[in-house]
């Protein structure tokens, strides 16, 4: 089935995220969508699943108008989507998530649960991989979740299939499989749109490519473009895509970690027994697919996670069973993976944000009362160096861009005095600009002597930014390596293949 | 392709975890066992306790049990302190305590409780009317507690049971009356549960207003409008407006002739039996059909069921009415089986009780009709120590089906997962 979308425009607000976009998709073929986080991409494609009314602009199958009132309509007219944040009822069985809203029934209203079943069986075999029916899919890897979303619709004989970003929660290895079944439904005559901003994959399946830049269409660019050309296509400037540092030069004791374990409330040890250590002057880069524990790991840091045992110290002081405050005043700084949960407080004005964590005594308060001039000087100075675009310091945090939020955490966490850093992932949703900058930030710190642990789930940025790589999986330490190890080699151990053990899983 | 390197998703690693053991079924088991023996020892009873197992009329009549009362009821606290030591020590190997062990002693103290509150007095334990007058007591918790389960499970917080309860006793007892057909009064309470549901839904699904603020207001809102409209209305024409004919008892063959708890189960009015069939229907309903499969989707993950097609809005407000209906039921049991007029908030919280009974019950139809037993048989346990003459003080017993119901919900259910929806309004982006 071809597509066409012509001239789509939606606007929220004043913002308009989609500007008159055209976009056609031919069966048989993989047509990537590129483009930073926020440049409407998605908004381009939830307009197409129906999700959200085009306010100007149509949408054309095989030459026919549609118009959808809602996803069951495009559902209808064979179109599939595979989410980001994938749309599955986690307490459901795989064949459950399926059928739901187009059941079959047997007498007297009872599911078809049997029918359910050999058709994910059947179009499982199909794509040469297995998923059991009966699993509940909150007990599946992720990588498995997307393959049930796949089949989910397949099942509804989509014909126009959307992967919107699929590979942010995979291991390479995983990807590279993905990127087989996108081949192989192209084969068999689909449409695909791919959503992404990782150039790599790009390269690797697209047929065409579109660049997506602040909600509108900037152009074309062949599969044989280079990284370069199409980065500074999605960012619409030349862009250095490599991190400058020089090599690293270890100096105290800095942060020792031994047998570290962190157990969840219904016993799960999420942090599995991790032992390492930072010199002063390092960068550690946690790497791993999402969710092996690298969250937990740095909340364990932070002084953040119930339910710790083993041994954090920082220059030989003990770190854990100390609370937050006392762990602060140890000199950490940690920039937390979900800004918006708990890096910062969406409807407080920028300056309050960057002293939140300081309101226990002076300068910025006094006798239990806010020092605002204290306050306001020290925002001006931060907004200042840290290149913060907002239109003032009283400007509520949760109106600036991911990238301007990022850099109020990483103000506030730098200016006090620190004796090591946490950042979790620090670049997640953020634009390459800002990007560039959080990154010298990070090397600056620890250029000042300062050991800095960063959890990034980029193999890019892992590379990029680290001395040494510590690759998690499933809560438990793979190896820990120099960021010169072969990418190949780092993929693997993501899948949790230790170094020197490949064929078999560790 | 590299995948032949990757490890398939069956033989990937998974994490791996550590029993974690509650220690509060040995501690809320020493706990019990340690008061009751210290009851024992402080307010000690002699005599004989009798359990009488038949009432009058009975096709085969059991007789009598008596035991000695103390001796009884320090065997019991044996028993509660053995059961308490292997608890510990279950715990401290790092295995958990199975629930029977627990429900088990809970069985053996409350059976030494009743000899020692019972022992030397003259009047006997009715097992029988112990066991009938909890299934009545439960009858409208039950209600409303499926009521509770099928809303919440759709992602709508009901705490509007109360009110459903009562205006469907107040319309039960005006129709019935005014027709004189408890069949009337029945649908009439059916319509008033829906009404106050559909009130909810407004607020809470379509203009998202906060579900707890909605519920609590809906039930004070009718706990005044019904309590103005007996005051005004009904008092006054009591004869016209307030006298329901109620529905008469109907004794299966057979099965109303089983020892002790045929004639407490199989010997009722048409609502109980309705209360049987609705059990098993609403799990049916809920597990196994289109309708329970989409409901649950979108208590779960709206976003996810609107993605596949299923109207969010409308699949939430069809369960807010099947929810109404059901505590509507409920309601009626209070004027046209129970008593035969309306009384000013007669139904003194039960509503909050099938609230908590819903939580009890691991938002679960089945468990949660089991929970609201339990607190039906709290309720019951009052009126039976006072034909005995326990040395218990009325006032305490009457607060025992309301703590039962904060160490059920607080303490004993266990690990238990909310529909992950439940009180959020589903909005569009």
């Amino acid at each position: 089935m071809k597509l066409e979308l012509r001239g789509i425009t939606k606007r929220f607000g004043a913002l308009v995220a989609n500007d008159h976009i055209d976009l056609t998709v031919e069966p048989g073929q993989i047509h990537c969508l590129l483009g930073e986080n926020g440049a409407g991409k998605s908004t381009l494609m939830n307009v197409l699943y129906g999700l959200y009314q085009a306010d100007e602009g149509e949408i054309l199958l095989d030459g026919r108008e549609q118009h959808f009132a809602g996803p069951g309509d495009a559902m209808a007219a064979g179109i599939g989507m595979v989410h980001q944040h994938f749309m599955l009822i986690p307490v459901f069985t795989v064949a459950e998530n399926v059928m739901l809203g187009h059941e079959q029934t047997r007498a007297g209203g009872r599911l078809d649960l049997d029918a359910a079943r050999s058709r994910v069986r059947e179009i499982a075999d199909r794509f040469g991989f297995h998923v059991d029916p009966d699993a509940l899919v909150e007990d599946l890897p992720v990588g498995v979740q997307q393959r049930v979303e796949i089949i989910k619709a397949l099942s509804r004989d989509a014909r126009v299939l959307v992967f919107d970003e699929p590979t942010a929660v995979l291991t390479p290895q995983e990807t590279d499989e993905l990127m087989a079944i996108m081949r192989q439904l192209k084969e068999s005559g689909a449409a695909i749109v791919f959503i992404t901003h990782k150039l790599r994959e790009v390269r690797e399946v697209a047929d065409r490519i579109t660049v997506v830049r602040r909600g509108a269409v900037v152009g074309e660019a062949s599969p044989t473009a280079s990284d370069a050309e199409l980065a500074s296509l999605m960012v619409g400037r030349a862009v250095e895509l490599t991190v400058q540092k020089d090599d690293a030069v270890p100096a105290g004791r800095g942060l020792e970690v031994r047998n570290l374990e962190v157990t969840d409330a219904r016993g799960t040890v999420l942090v599995d027994d991790v032992s390492f250590e930072v010199r002063g002057g390092e960068i550690l880069v946690v790497a791993g697919v999402q969710g092996n524990g690298q969250t937990e790991l740095a909340e364990a840091l932070a002084g953040l996670a119930e339910h710790v045992r083993g041994s954090v110290r920082l220059d030989g002081d003990e770190l854990v069973g100390r609370n937050v405050r006392q762990v602060l005043d140890a000199g950490v700084g940690f920039v937390p993976e979900d800004r918006n949960e708990d890096g910062l407080v969406g409807t407080f004005s920028v300056a309050d944000n960057l002293v939140l964590n300081r309101t226990d005594g002076p300068p910025f308060v006094r006798s239990g009362a806010l020092q605002l001039r204290a306050r306001d000087a020290f925002a001006r100075e931060k907004v200042e160096e840290f290149d913060i675009r907002t239109q003032g310091i009283d400007t509520p945090v949760g109106r600036l861009s991911g990238g301007n939020q990022q850099k109020v955490v990483l103000a506030r966490e730098l200016s006090r005095e620190l004796r090591l850093l946490v950042a979790a992932q620090p670049t997640r949703g953020v634009d390459v600009g800002s990007i560039e900058f959080i990154h010298k930030r990070i090397v600056e710190t620890r250029d000042a002597g300062v050991p800095v642990v960063v959890v990034s789930t980029e193999l890019d940025e892992a590379v990029a930014l680290g001395d040494r790589i510590l690759v998690m999986y499933r809560g438990r330490v793979v190896g820990i390596v120099p960021a010169t190890t072969p990418r190949d080699q780092l993929g693997l151990m993501m899948a949790g293949i230790a170094p020197g053990t490949e064929g078999e899983a560790a | 392709m590299t995948a032949t390197l990757a490890p398939t998703p069956e033989d990937v690693v998974q994490h791996r975890t550590v029993t974690v053991v509650s220690r509060k079924a040995p501690i809320a088991l020493g706990v019990v066992t340690a008061l009751f023996a210290l009851l024992l020892l402080l307010a000690a009873r002699a005599g004989d306790a009798t359990f009488r197992l038949a009432s009058e009329g009975d096709l085969v009549a059991l007789p009598d049990v008596t035991v000695p009362g103390t001796a009884t009821a320090w065997v019991c606290v044996a028993l509660g302190a053995a059961g308490t030591a292997v608890a510990a020590l279950l715990v401290a190997r790092g295995r958990r305590v199975p629930l029977w062990l627990s429900l088990v002693l809970a069985v053996v103290l409350l059976f030494g409780f009743l000899a020692w509150a019972a022992a030397g007095s003259a009047g006997d334990i009715p097992v029988t009317r112990l066991v009938g007058g909890s299934v009545l007591l439960a009858v409208p918790i039950v209600f409303g507690a499926l009521g509770g389960v099928v809303g919440e499970r759709a992602g709508v917080v009901n705490i509007a049971i109360e009110g459903q309860l009562l205006a469907g006793a107040f319309c039960a007892a005006v129709a019935g009356t005014v027709t004189g057909s408890p069949w009337a009064g029945l649908l009439a309470a059916v319509v008033a549960g829906v009404l106050v549901s559909l009130v909810l839904g407004v607020f809470a699904i379509t203009y998202r207003v906060n579900q707890v603020i909605v519920g609590v207001v809906l039930n004070v809102l009718v706990i005044g409008l019904t309590s103005f409209l007996y005051s005004q209305v009904l008092v006054p024409n009591a004869e016209t407006l307030n006298a329901t004919t109620r529905f008469s008892r109907i004794a299966i063959p057979l099965l109303a002739d089983i020892p002790v708890v045929g004639p407490a189960l199989f010997n009722q009015s048409v609502v109980v039996y309705l209360m049987y069939l609705a059990v098993p229907a609403i799990w049916f309903a809920l597990a196994r059909t289109r309708w329970g499969l989409r409901l649950r989707a979108v208590g779960e993950h709206p976003k996810a069921a609107d993605t596949v097609g299923i109207k969010v809005g409308r699949t939430r407000y069809l369960a807010l009415v099947v929810a109404g209906a059901i505590a509507g039921v409920g309601g009626a049991f209070y004027t046209v089986v129970s008593v035969s007029s309306f009384g000013k908030e007669m139904t003194a919280g039960a509503g909050f009780i099938a609230l908590a009974a819903v939580i009890f019950g691991k938002w679960d139809p089945v468990r949660a009709a089991l929970a609201a037993l339990l607190f039906g048989f709290a309720s019951n346990l009052e009126g039976a120590l006072s034909i005995v003459g326990a040395p218990v003080p009325s006032q305490f017993m009457l607060m025992l089906p309301y703590v039962v119901t904060i160490f059920a919900v607080a303490g004993l259910v266990g690990r238990s997962r909310a529909p992950a929806a439940s009180g959020q309004p589903y909005v569009k982006e």
